[in-house]
């Protein structure tokens, strides 16, 4: 047996899709208050879990290959196109900062009972139809400024995959002392219970009209 | 349900779980997790529904919904059955929680009316923004990040950067 398995069938999708949600939700990421309040650096939540679960993955991946467990060109690498990658991010950040989503986590905000993680979604579909209409005069840009094929950060700076590994734990650990600092002056990361009260706790949504708890149920 | 609201987990403990998550799908299937390729084909999907031919004739949905052999079905596709997963996963996760209840959710300050507007704008600034990129914060900035991808750093340096500006001027509405 082989590793990747290459298996791309219902089972394993489901398996991926059910874990993946179940981790987001409890990492908070449902809810729009505590991804946004990245943004205002004062919870650092988003930061902590992606670039644990970056490095985490990276020396799974890493840790195989030099095994000899998985070959070096098994996985699908993303290719750089310098403008698109790089603009594409800040606008998935600027709707981050104004939808409080990004799609994945619209979609665990929506399976969670937030309405406006639907609206979210419905946005996405309309720019994504803005996007195929417009492809054709933007196609330059898309394409512009393209790296090699899947280059990865050690083929770009020369350096071995563990190097790599060590620089972004130590980026990390900076990452999380000066977060936990925010944190602390801003009085701490936003907690399960101040974001699903919807009945009147502090910062709470608005539309009463809109409220319907089952919990009462 | 439970009138008590579970805690979420540490970030260090949702982070490890979640590197896992990322690392058993790449190798069960040799690629990340995604989420906006799902919206992607729902969009062409859709666009099949209202308009087939103006779909069919576009250069960049017209691949999902027609292929040298015919007619495809863009929905059919790995994305679609993780998407579906992770509805399931998040809904489990926020019943056994006591964390699931219908609502609209955002900063007090902002009416429902305001909500609404403010969730729709970003949604269409995210959809245009995950199709240039190439995919989203899963697909890309997750996914890319793994195997140690440029793109995937690339991509992250412009999510938080646009994100801390943006935020920034449009604190009022969600502080």
């Amino acid at each position: 047996m082989s590793i990747p398995l290459y298996d791309n069938g219902v089972a394993s999708g489901l398996l991926s899709g059910v874990l993946f949600g179940y981790v987001l939700e409890n990492a908070g990421f449902a809810s729009p208050r505590k991804l946004t309040a990245q943004f205002r650096l004062t919870d650092w939540s988003v930061f902590k879990v992606m670039f644990t679960a970056v490095i985490v993955a990276a020396i799974g991946l890493y840790g195989a290959m030099a095994l000899g467990l998985m070959q070096s060109n098994g996985i699908y690498i993303p290719t750089t196109f310098f403008w698109a990658t790089l603009t594409g991010g800040a606008l998935i950040g600027a709707g981050m900062a104004v939808g409080g989503y990004c799609p994945g986590t619209s979609t665990v905000a929506l399976a969670s009972g937030r309405l406006d993680g639907l609206l979210f979604m419905t946005g996405m579909v309309i720019g994504t139809g803005l996007f195929a209409q417009v492809f054709e005069p933007i196609k330059d840009f898309y394409l512009a400024a393209a790296g090699p094929r899947g280059q990865t950060l050690t083929q770009l700076f020369g350096l071995p995959a563990w190097a790599v590994i060590a620089v972004l734990i130590m980026i990390a650990v900076g990452g999380f002392a000066l977060g936990n600092w925010c944190e602390r002056r801003f009085g701490g990361p936003l907690t399960a219970d101040e974001l699903n009260r919807g009945d009147g706790g502090e910062g709470a949504i608005v539309e009463e009209i809109e409220i319907v708890s089952l919990r009462t149920n | 349900m439970g009138s008590t609201i579970r805690p979420f987990w540490h970030p260090f403990t949702a982070g490890i779980a979640l590197g896992l998550v990322l690392l058993l799908t790449f190798l069960l299937t040799g690629h990340g997790l995604g989420a906006s390729g799902f919206f992607t084909r729902l969009t062409a999907w859709f666009g099949a529904e209202l308009a087939r031919s103006a779909t069919e004739a576009n250069s960049y949905l017209g691949p999902f919904i027609k292929g040298a052999r015919g007619v495809l079905n863009p929905l059919a596709s790995w994305i679609s059955w993780e998407i579906v997963g992770l509805v399931v996963g998040a809904l489990i996760a926020a019943l056994t929680s006591g964390r699931f209840y219908v609502r609209l959710d955002g900063a007090k300050n902002l009416s429902g009316g305001g909500r609404m507007a403010l969730a729709l704008g970003g949604g269409i600034l995210t959809g245009f923004g995950a199709r240039l990129a190439r995919g989203c914060t899963s697909g890309i900035g997750l996914s890319g990040g793994a195997p140690l991808a440029v793109a995937g750093f690339l991509f992250l340096i412009g999510f938080f950067v646009a994100g801390i500006v943006v935020s920034f001027f449009i604190r009022k509405a969600w502080a």
